[in-house]
């Protein structure tokens, strides 16, 4: 199979235009504050598409409609999940972190509790979820590239893309601009409905193809293909797809997994399905609350009223974008069944570039043209995301790491120059990371992270909002226990999973093979791993509550006047007077 | 610049009002988030126990994939809208109300 000109040309250029603006519009804005203070002009459209754009990564475009052709119903929670998560953020901790004022965690983590030991902890998590984060997208560029450049290894195009990206990171563009991010949601949106659409009206609508899994008990084989080219009918399913019952009925493959490797009956499963269920929502719900790079654009709207417009907007945009993956997963098991016999870069992770190809076999150059839609959509997905996470990990490197811990007396040159080679320093990583992950389904990587954050960033805001009796060394203790054993868990999970690999990562990992044996004794403790949420969350509130009663003495003096500024309206104007208050000898 | 004058014994300083603030702010949103909730865990407790019911088909779609893939969405816009409404609403209450507490007070 050779390259496709169109899926070629449209990847492209989604690539040089993506460049293009990011370093146009870092010419005219230089610094942190330039971006916030040009983000308040502003108006609430461009912004909220801003946010959902940051937003929609690799694991939204690719990853989702992978999952739920892999896994069914239970993957339908992500989406799901993903968008509603955001309810949370708007009820809980958007309005006061706003009106606190502080551009980023680790900012309020400083602010709250006047200590710059916790900004330093607080630090850490943002490498941590940021590493987590990447990995996923890592794997959506090897993906795509492997799929448009047919026999490219899945690593060089890992390699490609992470030293494209991050080297646009440091020479200074795409530093997260408002526009970048705007039009980038835009290509994502029209680039997974349009496909979506053509190939509805093509195969049917989405109920007749979800219909096509009858839910009796013995799946009768689907239709064998007979020799015509174009696919009109429903293929047959190869041995390793779930049947039509598991796949369409809630409790399905994704979530019972353990549980049948240890060979318990399908009734001693359901339990333990209704817990990953329920774990998953935990993480995925309260990460959504806590991603460290998502706060950030709440601050670019010039008041609160139009902060919460825009979450409205936000919530809206991203809901009607999650409604067209798992569409793309549901046609992509009724008539691409043969990526199920795949793994790796060349499987169902890769069914929203390969399905629009079905329909060259009948429109001729049209398949490829939409192919070369969602690839750009892919591009854009992957590349927005991960600059993003580019730029805050180094800037929590450069910034912190080094101008704060290492140096606190380095020049702005040095800080310039040691940005550059942190950039370089965090996309090696990144690529090195990305290359082993390629076992790993995306979705299942995000999904990870998002326990982190929930475990870690999420119970820090939240308890720091709501509760004044937090002292800095209750905030600490249960961020980091939460989130750290979090992070060990989702860790021995994905090596064990790399271990059971018959490619590469199958051979380096061989040595940790024996945690399945493990797994297979213990399903319990595989699912409380594999879904950590639903432990490390209470673990993480239990503790701060209980070191912050034992340290009750440390609660900051101020307190009083820190829960008014992030709870009083603005227009009382208490914020100006608190940093007054603030600019005093003492700083 | 400000208008609030910097005193600390002064209404908007006191215990009671933020207090009172924060009250109203709370049950406002634990009463959203009770209603996503009650949604978001009750979609797989309904799957568990009633399992034939969620399974009956609605033009394709299984009840339960129709929910959670679809009908989810505009639930969840309606909670976000309500909130926002009534938050500003609020928000103008208390504003309001520190006026009025300020003058009493003075």
């Amino acid at each position: 199979m050779n390259v496709d000109p169109w899926i070629l040309a449209f990847s492209a250029i989604t690539v040089v235009i993506t460049i293009w603006m990011g370093f146009r519009s870092a010419k005219s804005s230089k610094s942190a504050s330039d971006f916030f203070v040009a983000g308040r002009s502003v108006s609430v459209g461009w912004n909220a598409s801003a946010i959902s754009g940051e937003y929609l990564s690799a694991a939204s475009f690719m990853g989702v409609a992978g999952m739920v052709m892999l896994s069914g119903y239970d993957a339908l929670w992500y989406p799901v999940c993903y968008a509603c998560g955001y309810l949370f953020l708007l009820l809980f901790i958007a309005g006061p972190l706003r009106r606190f004022g502080a551009y980023t965690i680790p900012d309020f983590a400083e602010g709250r509790y006047d200590s710059p030991v916790f900004r330093k902890i607080a630090v850490c998590f943002v490498l941590f979820i940021g590493f987590f984060y990447t990995m996923p997208q890592m794997k959506g560029a090897g993906t795509t590239l492997a799929y448009i450049f047919p026999g490219l290894p899945y690593w060089v195009g890992v390699a490609v893309v992470g030293a494209v990206i991050t080297l646009n990171v440091a020479l200074g563009g795409m530093k997260g601009i408002t526009l970048v991010q705007a039009v980038q949601y835009w290509i994502k949106m029209l680039a997974i409905s349009v496909p979506v659409f053509v190939l509805l009206s093509v195969f049917g609508g989405y109920g007749k193809n979800l219909s096509l899994n009858k839910s009796s008990a013995t799946s009768p084989p689907a239709i064998i293909q007979t020799v015509e080219p174009a696919r009109t009918e429903r293929q047959a399913l190869p041995a390793k797809a779930p049947l039509d019952e598991a796949w369409i009925a809630p409790f399905g493959p994704l979530t019972t997994k353990a549980a049948k490797a240890a060979g318990l009956t399908p009734e001693q499963a359901r339990p333990l399905s209704l817990l990953y269920t329920f774990s998953l929502i935990v993480a995925l719900v309260c990460g959504t609350a806590g991603l460290p790079h998502i706060l950030v654009r709440f601050y670019t709207n010039p008041d609160g009223v139009a902060a919460k417009r825009t979450t409205m907007w936000v919530m809206i945009l991203i809901g009607v974008f999650y409604l067209f993956p798992p569409i793309f997963g549901v046609l992509g098991r009724n008539f691409l069944p043969e990526l199920y016999d795949a793994t790796g870069s060349k499987g169902p992770d890769k069914v929203v570039l390969e399905l629009p190809i079905l329909i060259r076999e009948r429109y001729g150059v049209l398949g490829s043209i939409l192919s070369g839609i969602t690839c750009a959509g892919a591009f854009a997905a992957f590349m927005s995301t991960f600059s993003g996470l580019l730029v805050s990990m180094t800037g929590a490197l450069a910034h912190d790491v080094y101008g704060r811990m290492l140096r606190p007396n380095s020049t702005p040159e040095q800080r310039m120059k040691m940005f550059k080679w942190c950039a370089i320093l965090i996309g090696g990583v990144s690529v090195l990371l990305g290359a082993m992950v390629e076992p790993l389904e995306i979705n299942f990587m995000v999904g990870q992270a998002f326990a982190i954050a929930a475990a870690s960033y999420f119970p820090l805001l939240f308890m720091s909002v709501w509760w004044r009796g937090m002292t800095m060394k209750g905030a600490a203790t249960g961020m980091l226990t939460g989130g750290l054993s979090a992070l060990v868990a989702a860790a021995v999970v994905n090596i064990s999973t790399l271990a059971l690999d018959k490619g590469p990562m199958g051979k380096i990992f061989a040595g940790f093979a024996g945690i399945n044996d493990f797994w297979k004794a213990h399903p319990l403790l595989r699912i409380l791993c594999e879904q950590p949420a639903i432990w490390s969350v209470p673990l993480s509130i239990g503790l701060m509550i209980l070191v912050s009663k034992a340290t009750r003495k440390t609660i900051p003096a101020d307190i009083r006047m820190k829960m008014l500024v992030l709870h009083a309206p603005e227009a009382l104007g208490l914020k100006q007077e608190y940093i007054q208050e603030h600019q005093g000898p003492a700083h | 610049m400000s208008q609030t004058p910097l005193k600390e014994d002064d209404f908007i300083h006191s215990e009671k009002f933020l207090h009172e603030l924060m009250t109203r702010q709370l049950k406002l949103s634990i009463s959203c988030a009770g209603a996503f909730l009650v949604l978001l865990f009750g979609l797989p407790l309904l799957n568990f126990f009633a399992p034939a019911f969620m399974a009956q088909r609605v033009g394709g779609f299984t009840l339960t994939w129709l929910i959670l893939g679809v009908l989810f969405f505009p639930y969840v816009w309606i909670i976000a809208r309500v909130f926002i409404t009534r938050s500003m609403a609020l928000e103008e209450e208390e504003v309001h109300h520190a006026a009025k507490g300020n003058k009493r007070q003075s």
